[in-house]
């Protein structure tokens, strides 16, 4: 992972902050000069993982603690989140199926939908780990311009 | 801090529609002041609830899970449930959840008004 990009952020589990985050996060990921239909995603997929900790990591608790932390590596980004949150079962992560309309459930499916990979796990000293990773489809513009501060 | 800073609904209701305004991004933390607003506007019983989405930039699923509590609730009251006024980005949560073949969804708060349901 290119150190050189690399951010560290903890926020309280207050669904508030949810769009701080969402603007640092796509404003961290125009540095790779992305589309914006990939900010966006990742935007979004951001969001859904801070809400589900939020909901259903604290049980809507506002003082929890939530941090992320952001890599980048070429066109890849990886976001890593972890808390101290209660630890919930991995095979009960998962998305309902879309043929059920019905409110809720969605959160999952959206971030495995807009992100490459999702990756849930029990931290040893307690609490859950996420790992979100997604592969840019960089423009031309990114190599030029990272020549440019070389 | 709280939503309430940068979030507001507005409702309105003509003759035939209740018109829902959302104004501001609908997350976790304003789809609550969205969801008492909708059950406001259905409350009306009109036959039909309009939610006006034009001033909405961005959405996540817990502004989706809203959304598709008040199509159930005027299903039930066998009235109308439309959406307008969509950016790309809101549109795109419901393309990439399939719901934009469920909700009736229109370009223009006109063209929703005017729609035969």
């Amino acid at each position: 992972m290119d150190d050189a990009c690399a951010l560290r952020i903890t926020l309280l589990s207050r669904p508030a902050l949810l769009s701080c985050v969402r603007r640092t996060v796509e404003a961290w990921c125009s540095l790779t000069g992305c589309a914006e239909a990939e900010l966006a995603a990742v935007g979004l997929a951001m969001d859904e993982a801070i809400a589900n900790i939020i909901r259903h990591g604290y049980d809507n608790s506002p003082d929890g603690s939530i941090e992320i932390e952001f890599h980048r590596d070429g066109p890849t980004v990886q976001f890593t989140l972890t808390d101290n949150a209660r630890q919930v079962p991995l095979e009960s992560i998962c998305s309902r199926p879309l043929d059920e309309v019905r409110p809720g459930g969605l959160g999952v499916y959206l971030m495995k939908e807009t992100m490459d990979e999702a990756v849930w796990s029990h931290r040893p000293e307690g609490g859950m780990q996420l790992i979100l990773r997604k592969t840019m489809a960089t423009s031309p513009e990114v190599t030029m311009r990272e020549h440019d501060v070389r | 801090m709280s939503a309430d800073h940068t979030f507001a609904v507005h409702v309105e209701s003509t003759d035939v529609a209740a018109i829902v305004r959302p104004v501001g991004d609908v997350d976790l933390s304003s789809s609550p002041m969205l969801r008492t607003s909708l059950e406001q506007a259905i409350a009306q019983s009109k036959p039909r609830t309009i939610v006006d989405l034009t001033s909405v930039g961005y959405m996540d699923s817990s502004g989706v899970a809203t959304l598709v509590e008040g199509l159930q609730r005027t299903r039930r009251a066998d009235s109308a449930f439309l959406l307008c006024g969509m950016s790309d980005r809101v549109l795109s949560i419901f393309q990439i959840s399939r719901l934009d073949a469920i909700f009736t969804i229109a370009d223009t708060l006109d063209a929703a008004l005017g729609t035969d349901t």
